[in-house]
């Protein structure tokens, strides 16, 4: 009893919620301000568990953020250099009006700039964290690297971001963390295991970008922002736990002073060295010397055993293997990276790119990746394929026959190395048959399938056949006891063989149906759901699996037309 | 005067005049106004072609008109000029006067020199030896011979206020003559001192986004055949809204590495993935992760509940259409069935013949036989009738006694008036077994029996009339009606097999009346929204409620007034429920035409719940017009059921 009436929408979840003009308000920061300032300190909408409570009542849409993070927004020291920055406009537009053009000088060598530093380390305050988080930043970084200078964004931030995802892949080489490669119709995803966190990144296909209207190049510019800087002190972390050196130098630098006639051909000196740096062929200068790593790493086997000899083998499936490269120019890139990464050696033609090791007479070379229906010069020892060979040997972790991927072959379709098919999933024919490769049989010849199966059809046809017999054999017989014209007759019950297993399952079908009935109301809905999913699953599964059969049907049906004409 | 012909400024570079030196430019003036000065207009600076429509072209100094030259020059004449007169390029009109001129070699040349964008004058040099007057050096001479201004002596005010304020501004630090610059270098070890305590309690109540999904096999560019969408796939991909597409790009097949375009919509994927960071409300969500096979619940097995009715046995075929009702002999040997086409059937149980069927002048709503045993009357209500009938089967001694019962009547002295009339069935009724009519105000829907067999109650379906129920007592002859007022439609009645109690089922409530206090005892909620049948449990405690939205209500009385337990176990409207008398067994028979029968063990400990287990689903009944099973019964002594359909079966499951 007693006491104050508690008044509505004072306690309670909403004062743990605010809407985000409220916020903006509080900050005192304009929209733009505000949203460069959620997007830098990472604080995101919450969505309230009872939101018309939250909303005092009201239905309409709104976003809340929590209270908390908007008071913790409130100690930000960037929020005062919105405001610096703010003001350092004002001042430039007023001196501009008035002529001032030593003041404007002045006001330009001041500007305010800001750090961000200390947001990386607060918002992940252990390196693990920073890893973990890399991906989007990773993603956006190789897409900046891509843009041309069209003012888009700032020259600064494409030649900063190019700088950071050639420094990453360095690093991924130099560290040999590179799991999956896919090459998607959208560009080529590559996975790798960090620190044993798995970073999954994009790279588009090198093409000039045709630039949408609708995208706000502002919020991508703060993300970029942020990302690079992440991604910098990623980097570094990174470079020093393989001992590298940051920024990253070649190795062996007297080699590539001597070429370096040449290479003036393609950059200007000052661009030179990046550009070797971007060609990813050359290894990493270290600040310790690399023989005492090799031979700690040569101590190293047999003290782990077998296990790791395995592993290892998996990871160096192209040692002893040198490739050369006669693919197009973006694509040799991306395969110089895979096939460093598992231990091969990489070059090209002189005259494609800067940083090629050595020369395609070479004889040593052992396969030979062209993009190419028929290539003119041919060498006896060395086996000429399509680049799709390399990137389905990574994600096979085993060297794969090399015969579907010759020039002018039709390529065997590439699986998505990121499925992993759970029971009841539908798993396509290819990745069985790589599998098996995996666990060491050998494949079958196709023509034996082939032939066998084609046995097989014979026998269903048999079978086909001896049925029809037998029906044919019933009707007969039903025909003559026609004939007969007895219109009553007696004939020998047929003892009904009784299917015990069968009886008993249909028993426990419907013992479960009687007590799904018996159900909570609240429980069917979600014993429903699920089923549903659950048969939603299965169908998908067996159209793709309906499909692909329709699909091989034709084809062999197409091969023995052929057969037939010849 | 201006020129019309030969304008000066056509072709010449602009600004060529403005080289003129000025004193030569009033030169050309003069040359150009010298011939006109003895007929000089005074018209003034205007537009010419005011004067167009007068014979006059202006005034001259004196006031007189000054009148254009007789010029009767047409087109022919001017290209004939044009071809004979030498001089016709140099030759120009004066707009002021009309007049021709011929131009002189001066003039032309003049004109010549100002198109080619030079100075008029032919000995003007422009490119003179400058003198520098006013140069860095000081001579010993001044220019000009001013005296220097005092504020050349003094220093400016202005300016050491300026400085001032610089000075100020600098010594406070609000201007900083220089950046200091920076020293770190742009990226360090920042996770050189990793300190785990650091970590802020905010990162516990972070929700981390989730990563990008990982494409699937239909996203290569190089995918098995069966990812590739078909013709009609793709065209309903095409249709579909962007947003509510499964994928958000069409699966391609590509010959080589090289054939591979540039994906348009990447920037736009980075930009939503933007987005989604910022901008997109989180919250986190609990997955269900149940095993589906944990929440069916654990019921005992339907084998060792047994016995209940298992299989359909007997058929009993004759009606022609739908039968509504059925009531089995208290000894359990005999059926009747009554149906729409005004037929009501005797069946012999065992054997499924039919004995007897009698005709009566309405389709049939509903029979019930006596329960008493030494009574062999069956009540028929078709249209607004109650029949009771003596059927005439089984035991003799029971049949010529009910007979006896109901000659034996004798009128009280007082006649009293009654809303139901009673007659006595003659002639030809008589012989088919009637044996009373009771004419109804209005048609009659159910008729049931007390289990003494002696009262009768019949419900009238009719909202808000006060004779809803009435109530027969069939030795006196005498009729009641037991509510002054009914609240609702009534849909059926029931009386309580061991006390004085009296269940009214309107469309949403049950009442419970106690008959000897008359006063209602309990109002059930039956939580559905139209009550079709009702059951009561012999020992008396439960009741049944069959619902048109296919929910079963179980009422345990003890417990509450709403139900204990809803089962919604048919797909469509139940009809009737039932009973049994002595095994726990209860049926619910719907338009699914599914008859589904209940284990439903009721225990005489008070503090046990019933226990209710669905044991069978009965099918046989085969569905017409919508309508699928109508009426269910159980036998009284054996654990069968019998079911009619709107198939016009009976239908027997043992």
């Amino acid at each position: 009893m007693g006491g104050l009436q508690k008044k509505k929408y004072e306690s309670g979840s909403v004062t743990n919620y605010v809407s985000r003009n409220k916020a903006r308000k509080k900050l005192s920061l304009s929209l733009a301000d505000f949203r460069r300032l959620c997007i830098l300190k990472g604080i995101y909408p919450h969505e309230p568990k009872h939101k018309k409570k939250v909303n005092k009542g009201s239905t309409a849409p709104r976003t809340f953020y929590l209270l908390k993070d908007i008071r913790f927004l409130l100690h930000e020291p960037i929020v005062g250099k919105f405001r610096e920055y703010k003001i350092f406009v004002r001042k430039l537009r007023k001196a501009y009006g008035k002529a001032e053009w030593s003041g404007v000088q002045r006001m330009k060598e001041n500007k305010p700039a800001y750090k961000l530093d200390h947001i990386i380390k607060e918002r992940y305050p252990t390196f693990i964290d920073a890893v973990r988080d890399v991906d989007d930043a990773l993603s956006m970084s190789f897409l900046f690297s891509t843009f041309a200078r069209t003012g888009k964004c700032h020259v600064q931030t494409i030649q900063l971001c190019r700088r950071l995802s050639v420094e990453w892949m360095n690093y991924i080489i130099a560290s040999r963390s590179l799991r999956k490669v896919f090459l998607s119709i959208k560009g080529i995803y590559y996975q790798a295991e960090v620190l044993g966190q798995t970073i999954t990144w994009i790279i588009p296909y090198q093409f000039a970008h045709d630039h949408p209207t609708d995208v706000d190049y502002r919020v991508m510019a703060t993300f970029t922002e942020l990302y690079t800087t992440l991604l910098g002190f990623v980097n570094f972390r990174l470079y020093q736990t393989l001992n590298l050196v940051y920024p990253p130098k070649l190795d062996g630098q007297g080699e590539f002073s001597l070429k370096s006639e040449c290479e003036e051909d393609y950059a200007l000196e000052s661009e030179s060295y990046s550009e070797k740096l971007s060609a990813l062929s050359a290894s990493l200068a270290r600040t310790v010397p690399l023989v005492e790593d090799e031979e700690a790493e040569l101590d190293l086997f047999p003290a782990e055993g077998v296990r790791y000899k395995m592993v290892c083998c998996s990871f160096f499936i192209f040692l002893f293997i040198l490739f050369f490269l006669r693919s197009e120019g973006t694509n040799s890139i991306m395969c110089c990276t895979l096939c460093r990464c598992f231990g091969g050696q990489v070059s090209w033609d002189k005259s494609l790119c800067i940083g090629s090791t050595y020369d395609e007479t070479d004889e040593t070379i052992t396969h030979h990746i062209v993009d190419r229906p028929t290539i003119d010069k041919q060498y006896i020892n060395r086996y000429y394929i399509q680049p799709q060979w390399v990137y389905d040997c990574v994600n096979g972790k085993i060297l794969l026959p090399v015969e579907e991927y010759f020039l002018g072959v039709t390529l065997p379709p590439h699986l998505s190395p990121f499925v992993e098919e759970s029971e009841g999933d539908y798993v396509p024919p290819e990745k069985l048959k790589l599998q098996a490769l995996q666990r060491g049989e050998k494949p079958q010849a196709e023509d034996d399938d082939e032939e066998e199966e084609e046995d097989d059809d014979d026998d269903d046809e048999d079978d086909q056949s001896e049925d029809e017999d037998e029906a044919n054999l019933a009707e007969m017989e039903e025909k003559r006891a026609q004939g007969k014209s007895l219109s009553v007759k007696v004939t020998p019950g047929k003892v009904k063989p009784e299917n015990r297993m069968r009886a008993e399952q249909e028993e426990k079908a419907e013992e479960k149906r009687l007590a799904i009935m018996m159900m909570k109301k609240k429980e069917k809905y979600l014993y429903d759901k699920i089923m549903f999913g659950k048969k939603r699953h299965v169908r998908e599964a067996n159209k793709l699996a309906a499909k692909r059969k329709a699909h091989d049907d034709s084809n062999k049906a197409d091969k023995k037309k052929k057969k037939k004409k010849c | 005067s201006a020129l019309e012909r030969h304008p000066p400024h056509v072709g010449s570079p602009p600004g060529s005049l403005d080289r003129l030196a000025p004193d030569q430019s009033l030169l050309i003036f003069i040359t150009f106004s010298v011939r006109s000065q003895d007929i000089r207009n005074t018209v003034g600076n205007i537009p010419m072609e005011w004067y167009k429509d007068y014979p006059h072209i202006g005034y001259d100094l004196e006031g007189k008109k000054i009148f254009k030259p007789i010029r009767n020059k047409d087109e022919l004449d001017e290209f004939l000029d044009k071809m004979e007169n030498p001089d016709y390029w140099r030759t120009v009109q004066d707009k002021m006067t009309g007049a021709d001129i011929r131009l002189s070699d001066e003039q032309v040349d003049l004109v010549h020199r100002l198109q080619q964008g030079k100075f008029g004058d032919v000995n003007f040099n422009e490119y003179e030896p400058a003198i520098d007057f006013f140069s860095n050096e000081v001579m010993i001479h001044p220019v000009t011979n001013r005296p220097q201004d005092k504020r050349s002596f003094i220093p400016s005010l202005i300016e050491k206020e300026k400085v001032g304020k610089l000075v100020h501004a600098i010594k406070m630090g609000w201007i900083k003559p220089h950046r200091p610059k920076e020293t770190t270098p742009q990226y360090y070890d920042l996770w050189a001192k990793e300190d785990p305590n650091s970590i802020l309690g905010r990162h516990k109540m972070h929700i981390p986004a989730p990563k990008m999904k990982l494409p699937g096999h239909e996203e290569s560019y190089n995918p098995p055949p069966e990812y590739l969408m078909s013709e009609e796939e793709r065209l309903a991909w095409e249709q579909q809204d962007p947003e509510y597409r499964k994928l958000s790009f069409l699966p391609q097949k590509l010959a080589c590495l090289r054939a591979v375009p540039a994906y348009s919509r990447f920037i736009h994927e980075r930009f939503e993935r933007c987005l989604d960071l910022y901008l997109c409300p989180r919250q986190r969500k609990m997955r269900v992760n149940v095993n589906p096979e944990d929440l069916i619940p654990k019921l005992p097995k339907p084998k060792d509940l047994q016995p209940f009715p298992t299989t359909q046995s007997l058929v009993y075929r004759g009606h022609s259409s739908l039968v509504r009702s059925i009531s089995i002999s208290p000894s359990g040997q005999w059926l009747v069935s009554g149906s729409d086409d005004c037929t009501v059937r005797f069946w012999e149980v065992s054997t499924a013949r039919c004995l007897k069927t009698v005709e009566v002048g309405g389709a049939v709503k509903g029979v019930a036989w006596n329960p008493n045993l030494s009574i062999c009357l069956v009540a028929v209500s078709y249209d607004d009738t109650v029949v009771l009938l003596n059927p005439g089967l089984g035991d003799r001694l029971v049949c010529t006694a009910t007979d006896q019962l109901i000659s034996s009547y004798e009128e009280p002295e007082e006649v009293k008036d009654q809303p139901v009339q009673w007659a006595v069935a003659e002639g030809e009724g008589h012989e088919q077994g009637h044996r009373l009519i009771l004419k109804h105000p209005k048609a009659v829907r159910q008729v049931t029996w007390h289990g003494k067999g002696d009262y009768l109650a019949c419900v009238i379906p009719d909202n808000g009339s006060s004779l809803q129920v009435v109530i027969h007592q069939v030795s006196k002859r005498r009729t009641q009606n037991p509510f002054r007022k009914n609240k609702g439609l009534v849909q059926c009645v029931s009386f309580h097999p061991i006390r004085p109690y009296f269940f009214v089922a309107t469309q949403r409530y049950v009442r419970v009346y106690n008959l000897i206090k008359q006063e209602l005892t309990k109002k059930l909620m039956a939580n559905c929204k139209w009550i079709s049948s009702m059951a009561i449990h012999p020992g008396g405690d439960n009741v049944i409620c069959g619902s048109y939205d296919c929910r079963l209500a179980w009422f345990d009385l003890d417990l509450s007034t709403k139900p204990y337990k809803v089962l919604r176990q048919h797909k469509k409207a139940l009809r009737s429920v039932a009973y049994h008398r002595h095994y726990p067994l209860f049926v619910s028979g719907s338009d699914d035409g599914n008859v589904i029968v209940c284990h439903g063990m009721v225990y005489n400990d008070l503090l046990q719940n019933p226990l209710i287990v669905p044991v069978k689903v009965l099918k046989g009944h085969t569905i017409t017009h919508d309508l699928g099973v109508l009426d269910v019964t159980f036998h009284p002594t054996q654990p069968w059921v019998f079911s009619s359909g709107a198939d016009g079966t009976v239908r027997l499951f043992t």
